[in-house]
């Protein structure tokens, strides 16, 4: 492993303008990589300097970023950028450190078994592997003026961006009430236990609240989310500030407590999950394609997606027709295809369709 | 026959109106059948390295990327001093060799999308641009749609001649085409020029089918990217040479030359060497993906040579493969081409292939023999 060089900090723009002008048409960050590929003058990379498996189940990185990283607030998320088999793979992640922490952050990657990039993170992810990643994202955050009252609900591996906001509290010595309300099936299962206990033994103002329903006894709640978790956080929860994280199950009982108090504008929902399922893959025409930009949606009938935006009235670009001119690749956020060409059916996020050679097998959102 | 035209303007493919005579697979004396079945066959290739592609190919194309890069870096360092005869002659050939990479095995070839499958963006086939002054959107449209779609029908494919040569018994011969040598010549030497401007398609521009509305915004682009690439080989690095100005200057512009040689070289040999078809509108009209496949194997030609050789020509030694398969990456057609060489021996199909120099001979014989009137 090869101790990773301090990146470039931020150049004078005039100096990249020059270098650029230099190294058209690839630009200057083609030519850096090569000495280093955490160097870039644009683009936020990060070197792991940790690796930490703090239950069976999950890892956590901790990530030295280059010099374009601009920190977060607590509660944001990044997208991290990782190649396996020449594939390369982006997911969101929630920042777990404080906020006050500029130049490294930890991310803790529950396994998804079944999934693609967190077995793979589990099993490869070393020190000193570069990695790609957004600036920090979301609007999951404190509000800047912190709030007195403040409930942090969090199941399992969401417990990443409540963590920051735990930490960044106590970092800045805040004295309002926290409570801090975790779900894991077991007490094994949840990151950060010692460290949560720490905080709250050190810090009179924070309420520690775990249940963990396969051992019952065990955490100061039982069983799952009820009206009386809530009230045991924080009698006066209808005026506090709410946020959530976790799976599905836990955020739907969440808010539809918050929305029967008709107290819905102080919850705060994160989630990383698609936002609408697919259908079941392979299965014929089925979904509704939405057209993010236009605003405009339309009902899959077994044409393919360059088809259905047309009927849909719109004009992407678009040549052969036959999925080798590439000139009809579009952003897809999410959605399920299937290719024409393989009869491949895949679910992702985040990536590009070739239009005019992929069928909707599933909900699709499209870039257009 | 116009009404066809004016549908594959608006990008859609012809579709089935009446058959002709003549098709290329009746020329070839294969039934519908077997040219499905050839269809199905290539499918399969394809399918089969698709689901192979991995690390292995990704690894390849940085490899090559940090190749060009190292040239580039080291070619421009040399040419720093170029008064001085070797590092003028080095740096020249550095710099030759990094264009010459970056546009052929990369540019071309990332283009294509070959490499859209990995994600990165540095290799997606919309992102890329390259180190020529023929803007890379332009590029797509009228190398990866017009020309990998409609490859050489006559009429459609306007790389069949570039617009300015006579290469085909299907193009009528006018007084001006007594310049056709002295027109390969002066392309030859400008090609990144003539790339460039291919995307106006001036002629039909003089015809008055495409107005200046139409026109505007593909001279801007153009106008920005050749700017650019002017200012950094003609005057940011002969300036930054101190001295050495001129010979900076000059050094580039051999490279830039030596480059467009090269890919004029390599590009016309590859549908152009004798033997190779052209076919006519008519007779592709309502094309199947199996009569897609078999026009692309007849209209095209390969050549011989080893590993370097391939790697300098982009691949586009393996012409047909490339054809087949113009976003598969390009490493893999030497594996593939065995195979559709069998392929082609089993349905008694040619398979074009020979040296560059018999090729790149009987494309100069073309060029000089249609300068005159076809005989009879």
């Amino acid at each position: 492993m090869q101790p990773p060089l301090t990146p470039p900090r931020r150049w004078p723009r005039s100096l990249v303008r020059a270098l650029d002008a230099l190294a058209t048409p690839h630009g200057i960050d083609r030519y850096l990589e090569w000495v280093d590929p955490t160097w870039s003058v644009r683009e936020v990379r990060g070197v792991v300097t940790e690796v930490r498996r703090q239950t069976a189940g999950s890892v956590t990185l901790t990530l030295e970023p280059n010099a374009n990283w601009t920190g977060f607030e607590a509660g944001q998320h990044t997208v991290l950028t990782v190649e396996i088999d020449g594939v390369r793979h982006r997911r969101c992640y929630s920042m777990a450190t404080s906020a006050h922490v500029r130049d490294r952050f930890e991310l803790t990657v529950r396994r998804h078994p079944g999934g693609t990039v967190s077995p793979w993170l589990h099993a490869h992810a070393r020190p000193g592997m570069v990695v790609g990643l957004s600036p920090a994202q979301g609007d999951f955050v404190l509000p800047a003026s912190r709030p007195d009252r403040l409930v942090l609900i969090s199941g399992g591996s969401g417990v990443t961006p409540v963590m920051s906001m735990l930490r960044t509290l106590c970092d800045e010595g805040h004295t309002g009430a926290v409570a801090f309300v975790h779900y894991s099936l077991r007490a094994e299962d949840m990151p950060y236990r010692s460290e949560v206990e720490r905080l709250a033994a050190e810090h009179p103002n924070v309420r520690l609240l775990r249940a963990f329903p396969e051992e019952p006894g065990r955490g100061e709640l039982d069983g799952l989310f009820c009206d009386a978790h809530l009230l045991a956080a924080d009698r006066h929860w209808r005026d506090a500030e709410t946020f959530v994280c976790g799976p599905a199950p836990l955020m739907d009982a969440v808010r539809a407590r918050f929305e029967q108090e008709g107290r819905l504008e102080r919850l705060h929902r994160e989630a990383f999950t698609l936002a609408f399922p697919a259908s079941s893959p392979g299965a014929g025409a089925c979904g509704t394609v939405r057209f993010q930009r236009s605003g405009v949606q339309i009902d899959a009938d077994g044409r393919t997606l360059l088809e259905l935006a047309e009927a849909a009235g719109l004009r992407p670009a678009s040549g052969c027709r036959m999925g080798i001119c590439h000139t009809c690749i579009r952003h897809m956020a999410e959605g399920t295809v299937r290719d024409l060409r393989t009869g491949v059916t895949r679910t992702a996020v985040d990536t590009d369709v070739q239009l005019c050679v992929h069928v909707p097998s599933g909900d699709v959102l499209l870039d257009l | 026959m116009t009404s066809a035209l004016d549908r594959s303007q608006r990008h859609e493919f012809p579709e089935a109106d009446a058959r002709p005579e003549s098709s290329p697979a009746l020329r070839h004396h294969l039934t519908p059948e077997q040219v499905e079945e050839l269809g199905a066959a290539l499918d399969a290739i394809r399918l089969r390295i698709l689901t192979e592609l991995g690390q292995e190919d990704v690894d390849y194309i940085r490899n090559v990327i940090r190749w060009q890069r190292g040239l580039e870096v080291a070619g421009r360092g040399m040419l720093q001093l170029a008064l001085l005869p070797p590092f003028w002659l080095g740096g020249v050939v550095a710099l030759s060799l990094a264009k010459i990479l970056d546009n052929m095995e990369i540019g071309h070839n990332v283009m294509h999308g070959q490499y859209d499958w990995t994600g990165d963006v540095s290799l997606s086939s919309g992102g890329f641009e390259w180190d020529t002054v023929c803007p890379a959107d332009q590029w797509r449209h009228s190398h990866n749609f017009m020309h990998h779609t409609f490859t050489n029908i006559a009429g459609k494919d306007r790389d069949l001649g570039y617009g300015v040569l006579r290469m085909s018994e299907r193009q009528a011969w006018s007084p001006r085409d007594l310049g056709n040598p002295v027109y390969a010549l002066l392309l030859a030497g400008l090609f990144q020029w003539g790339v460039m401007l291919h995307d106006l398609e001036v002629e039909r521009i003089a015809s008055g089918e495409r107005g200046w509305n139409e026109v505007r915004p593909l001279v801007k682009g153009m106008a920005r990217k050749a700017g650019r690439q002017t200012l950094k080989d003609y005057v940011l690095f002969p300036l930054l040479s101190g001295p050495s100005f001129l010979a900076n200057l000059l050094g580039n512009a051999t490279a830039n030359l030596t480059r467009n040689l090269w890919a004029f070289t390599i590009i016309f040999c590859g549908h152009f060497p004798d033997g190779v078809e052209e076919f006519a509108l008519e007779e592709t009209l309502g094309e199947t993906r199996g009569e897609w496949y078999l026009r692309q194997l007849l209209g095209s030609a390969n050549l011989s040579g080893g590993p370097l050789f391939h790697i300098l020509s982009g691949n586009l030694s393996f012409q047909i493969e490339h054809h087949l398969f113009p976003d598969l990456p390009a490493r893999r057609y030497a594996e593939i081409a065995e195979e559709v060489r069998a392929l082609c021996e089993k349905y008694g199909l040619p398979y074009h292939s020979g040296g560059l120099g018999q090729q790149f001979g009987s494309v100069v014989r073309k060029i000089v023999r249609f300068a005159l009137p076809s005989r009879g």
